[in-house]
Formats: structure tokens, sequence, C-alpha cells
């Protein structure tokens, strides 16, 4: 296995003729992070993704790979490995074959490619499939030839393109922690791309929030989750509750509200709907000044004191759960 | 009642078309294997069952080897004349599908110039390759440049009647029945496999040779089929571009059936046809064509 490299990122900047689809972004990803890059559809994560693998050029800024600018390296130079989005397996070859690929094109001869393409899809237990083709094969044993196959380069960084987008929920939630598993096992990073802010909370060492070209704000998702910095990543990973207060604006988790019936001190708001979600009720809440907010109240307290829809409830929260947001962007 | 209605519908479905092929295929095929077992003198046709007609085709074939007969010449000939259009149109059609399918990034600007690989098929067979003589000719457009930019002399003969010009019309005529399905097949290919491909270290060659060519088997099958039978039963092209001086294996029973040897005409018929079949066998003993289907 290759030695795990740290991942730099300084300024780096994507163009496609005039519009800035990644603006001058700056990254350290130390090696052996499970990084993901999160963020809504056209934020660029998957531009930066592709750059840092070679499939785009960057149009300025460094990429430095370990002690090495990687910029002008084709991607099987660089120590990075992709996986991609629809798993892109070789329809016509068998799924050792597959896992073999790279090695032919490096002109390894058929005895060690196979031994190492066995050893590949032993790691992630799909030897007893070598003689496949993908389409005999499930999405996720599809994903785990994929992975196989980007393994088998030794890369120091493997990177996910929504790796989990093509899975139906209960397989997501268990390749999932496959990956976290493989991450741990190899030691390597992984960079992994994705929408979905749960995915994420799950997985990351390190979430990457970016909107618009620019890095919103990047750190552990504890960090994230209890100080968002701006307004974005409050709405965007959700949970949060986003006030205007005295001209500034803030956030308060949406489990820090706390919901009596009306008349008491506090915010008073009418409750515009109730949604049962099992461990936990979900109110939302509007103010008369129109502002909305959402109230998580665990079930037995909710039942202790139930509100309905068109009641009209006080809302607090202590002081210190105000998290004060930047100006977003 | 509703059972009865869907238990038979799909052969309804199916009945106007196995009809035609029936009427237009089966049946004319069956007639001319009968008659290519009839015997014929100068002035009539008998019906009969013998084999003369075949050994007639094959007249001290055997016997004058290793000296080819006149029938082993011709479809030595036709053959050469087809391995080489077939080599031709395959490598045409199979670059200028790759430069349709990879290289042009607009779906409008692929369509237009698939398109206008179309054109030659606006006007007829015949029109396009008696438009070839006023180019090739003697004093045709090709050899007056030719001679008043001083590289010849005198003019080029060999530009029309000959294996040149026969070869040259039948690539124009047939690389739209390469470029379509290796296209269709080719369309196919998802992208993302050839940034897979360039992921894992193969270079463009590597890419090309391991990836595309697999994948676009069955275009390629499909292709050189339509190329094969064309050509191989041509006797227009090869007379009108050859001077009429050129033999194929088409052109044999075409003059036979002028003659009225209906069933010498059908026993050559009949050997071209299993020729063919057996070309397309092999062919297809290569690729799984139901993939395309």
């Amino acid at each position: 296995m290759a030695r795990p490299a740290d991942l730099e990122l300084a300024s780096v900047t994507k163009s496609y003729g005039g519009t800035i689809a990644v603006d001058a972004i700056n990254l350290k990803i130390k090696a052996g992070t499970y990084c993901c890059l999160l963020g809504p559809s056209g934020c660029g994560k998957s531009s930066t993704l592709r750059m840092i693998a070679g499939h785009e050029a960057v149009s300025d800024g460094d990429i430095a790979l370990g002690n090495e600018i990687v910029n002008k390296l084709p991607p099987a130079k660089r120590g990075t490995a992709m996986m991609f989005q629809s798993y892109a397996l070789f329809p016509h070859l068998s799924v050792r074959d597959n896992v073999a690929f790279s090695l032919k094109m490096k002109g390894v001869g058929k005895v060690d490619r196979s031994i190492k393409a066995t050893e590949a899809l032993k790691l992630v237990d799909m030897e007893r499939y070598a003689e496949r083709l993908p389409a005999q094969l499930s999405g996720g044993q599809q994903q785990r030839v994929a992975l196989a196959r980007a393994l088998v380069t030794d890369p120091q960084i493997l990177l996910l393109d929504e790796p989990l987008s093509a899975l139906d929920p209960f397989l997501k939630i268990r390749v999932r922690a496959e990956l976290k598993r493989f991450q741990r096992e190899l030691g390597i990073s992984f960079i992994h791309v994705t929408h979905s802010q749960e995915e994420a909370m799950a997985l990351a060492d390190l979430i990457v929030i970016m909107n618009n070209g620019k890095i919103e704000q990047a750190g552990t998702p504890r960090e994230i989750f209890n100080a968002p910095a701006s307004e974005f990543v409050a709405r965007f990973i959700g949970g949060h509750n986003v006030l205007p207060v005295d001209g500034r604006t803030v956030s308060v988790r949406a489990d820090r509200l706390s919901v009596s019936p009306g008349g008491g001190e506090g915010v008073a708001a009418a409750v515009r709907d109730v949604e049962y979600q099992g461990t936990a009720v979900y109110l939302s809440l509007a103010t008369d000044a129109g502002i909305e907010m959402t109230a998580i109240v665990p079930e037995r307290a909710f039942y202790q004191q139930p509100f309905e829809t068109g009641d009209t409830v006080t809302v607090q929260w202590d002081p210190n759960d105000v998290h004060e947001l930047s100006a977003s962007a | 009642m509703l059972e009865m209605k869907s238990r038979w519908a799909p052969y309804w479905q199916a009945a106007p078309l196995a009809i035609v092929f029936l009427i237009f295929f089966v049946l004319p095929l069956l007639v001319t294997l009968a008659v290519s077992f009839w015997t014929y003198t100068g002035y009539s046709i008998e019906p009969a069952f013998v084999g003369d007609n075949y050994a007639t085709a094959f007249d001290k074939c055997l016997a004058s080897l290793p000296d080819l007969c006149t029938t082993f010449r011709t479809y030595l000939s036709t053959l050469k004349f087809c391995l080489m259009v077939w080599l031709i149109t395959l490598v045409l059609g199979f670059t200028i599908a790759y430069f349709l399918v990879f290289e042009i990034k607009s779906n409008n600007m692929r369509l237009i110039l698939a398109l206008v690989t179309t054109i030659p098929f606006w006007t007829s067979n015949v029109i396009r390759m008696i438009s070839w003589i006023p180019l090739l000719g003697r004093n045709g457009v090709v050899n007056q440049w030719l001679m008043g930019v001083g590289l010849t002399s005198e003019p080029l003969d060999w530009l029309l009647y000959s294996n040149f010009s026969v070869v040259l019309a039948l690539v124009h005529l047939n690389t739209v029945f390469m470029i379509v399905p290796i296209l269709n097949s080719m369309s196919r290919i998802d992208k993302s496999l050839v940034e897979a491909a360039y992921d894992t270290g193969a270079s463009g060659w590597q890419t090309l040779w391991n990836v595309i060519i697999p994948l676009s088997k069955t275009g390629i099958a499909i292709g050189s089929i339509f190329v094969i039978t064309v050509v191989m039963g041509d006797f227009i092209s090869i007379g009108l571009m050859g001077g009429q001086q050129i033999a194929s294996a088409g052109k044999v029973i075409e003059s036979q059936i002028n003659a009225l040897q209906f069933p010498i005409a059908a026993a050559n018929a009949v050997v071209l046809l299993a020729i063919v079949l057996m070309i397309i066998w092999t062919l297809l003993r290569f690729v799984d064509i139901r993939k395309e289907l």
C-alpha cells in the first residue's frame, strides 16, 4: 500500500469560459481523513473532485499531494483513484478483468494481474463473483467491484463521486458503514462528494460545505452543527432556526427550543403543523411577525402536553443556545 | 374471451410482416432453389431434378486445379473487391462514427453531421455512379486538373473503368451502411467508461482497443453484414465503373438471366447465397448480435 499523503488545495479555481465554477478555494486534508464535500447541486463540489482526480484541468491555483504539485499529471500518475457515480464498470469484462484493468494497462503479466485482482476482490468480499459480468451483480455488489478496481492501484486518496446515490435507502445505510470501515482499515484519505447532509454527518471526519464555488465552512460534523458559520450553512445542514434578533441574524438549534402553552414569557407563535417522527415530534411554528421556526420536542415531553395545529404557544430558548451567524454570502 | 385474445394477439400483430416476408422473400428463394435443378436447352426450360446446372457452373474447375477456372477466378475477384471495400468502409465508418460520438460535443451538431453522411442517398444509385464519369474520365475534371498543375503529362487511364474506380464507387455507396450501425452501438457507450479507463492509466489507443472497439463490436458486425452482402451480389457498380470488363459473381448471374438461361442463373445464385451465408455465419460467431436488439 502506498504511504498516505496530505492533500492541499491552494486558491484552486475552475472557470468554464467566463463562468466560475470553483472560486479560489483553499483546503487542507490530512492523510487518513474521511472528507465529505457537501453542497447543493452546482456548488462546485464535483468540479473540485474532478480537478483533484485530474479529469478537469485547474484554471488557476495548485493542487499538492504530499510534497508534489500534481496539477499537470494525468489521473493514474497522481496517486488518486476515482470511483464514479454510476460505477463505470466495463460491461464487456468480467469482475476480475475489471479490477485487473489498470494492471493490464501498465503491462503487468497475466498471472500477477490475476493474483492482485483476487486480493483486491477479497478485500471487498467479492472474490466469489470474479467470473461474473457487471450486469449480473446487484447495485451494492457493483459498487464493491468499483471500489476494488479503484483500490487495486494502491491510491493515496480515493475519490468518490456521489457513491451512494444509486442505492436504495436501506442499502445506502449499510454501504455507508462499509465505506467508513474500508477507510479506517486502509488508512488512506477518502474524499466523498455528496449533497446529503445526513450522509456527510455520518461519515466524515471533515465536512467541507460549498456554495457558489466557495467553501462556506470546513470542520468536523460537530463543529459545523453546533457552530454554523453562515446562514447558508445553518439552513443547509438543517435542524436550525435562523432568526433575526435586533438586526442581527442568529441561529438556534431546533431541539433547543422549548414550547409551552400561550401566555408566558417568550415569543408568541402559532402551531402550523405537527409532524410525528417517532423519537420526536416536529412542530412548525410561525410568529405574528411571520418568522417561521421548527421545534423538535422529544416524544414523551410532547405527549405530556400535546399541541394541535392552530394552538397559540410560547417559544423560549436559553441565551447560551443562541449562535451568532456572520453575514452570509 | 380475454385470454383467447391475448393469446393470439402477438401472432396477429406479427402476421403482416411475416406474410410479406413469406411472399416476397421465402417463396422466391424456394422457387430459385427449385429452378436451379431444372434443365434447359437453347429454347426451352424443363422442370426436373438434376445437378447439371451446378456441374456446369463449376465446369472442369476441380480437374484443372491448381489452375483456376473462370468461375473460381470470378468468385476470387468478387471476394477481393468485397474484402477491400469491407476494410476501407470499416476504417472510414469506424473513424467517422468515433468522430461523431466522441469528438462532437453538441447533440444538434452530431445530428446534423450524421444526416450529412446520408446525403449520397438523396439521389439514385445509378446517378451517383454516372456522375463519377465526368470526374474520372480521360478528359474528366481530375485528369485535366492533374495535367494543368503539371503532375502528369497525359491523362491517367486507371482512374475510370478500372479496379480503382470500382472500389471507389463501392466505398462511396456503402460507407454509410457501416457508419450507422457503428454510430448506434458507439453512442450507447457510457462516456464515464472512457473516463474510468483514463483514470486507471489507459492511453488513448489502449482505451480504443480495450473499451471502445469491444463495445462497438455488434455495430461493426451489422455494418459488415450490410456491406458484404451488397458487394458480393453487386453487378451494376462493377459493370458500370469497370467498363463492363470486370467479372463478378453478380454479373455472371445477370448475363445468364439476360440470355434467359434461368436454371443456370438460379444455380449460381444459390452458390452465391451459400457463400454469403457462410461469411455471415463466421462473423456472427465472433459477435452476439442480440445485444443490439
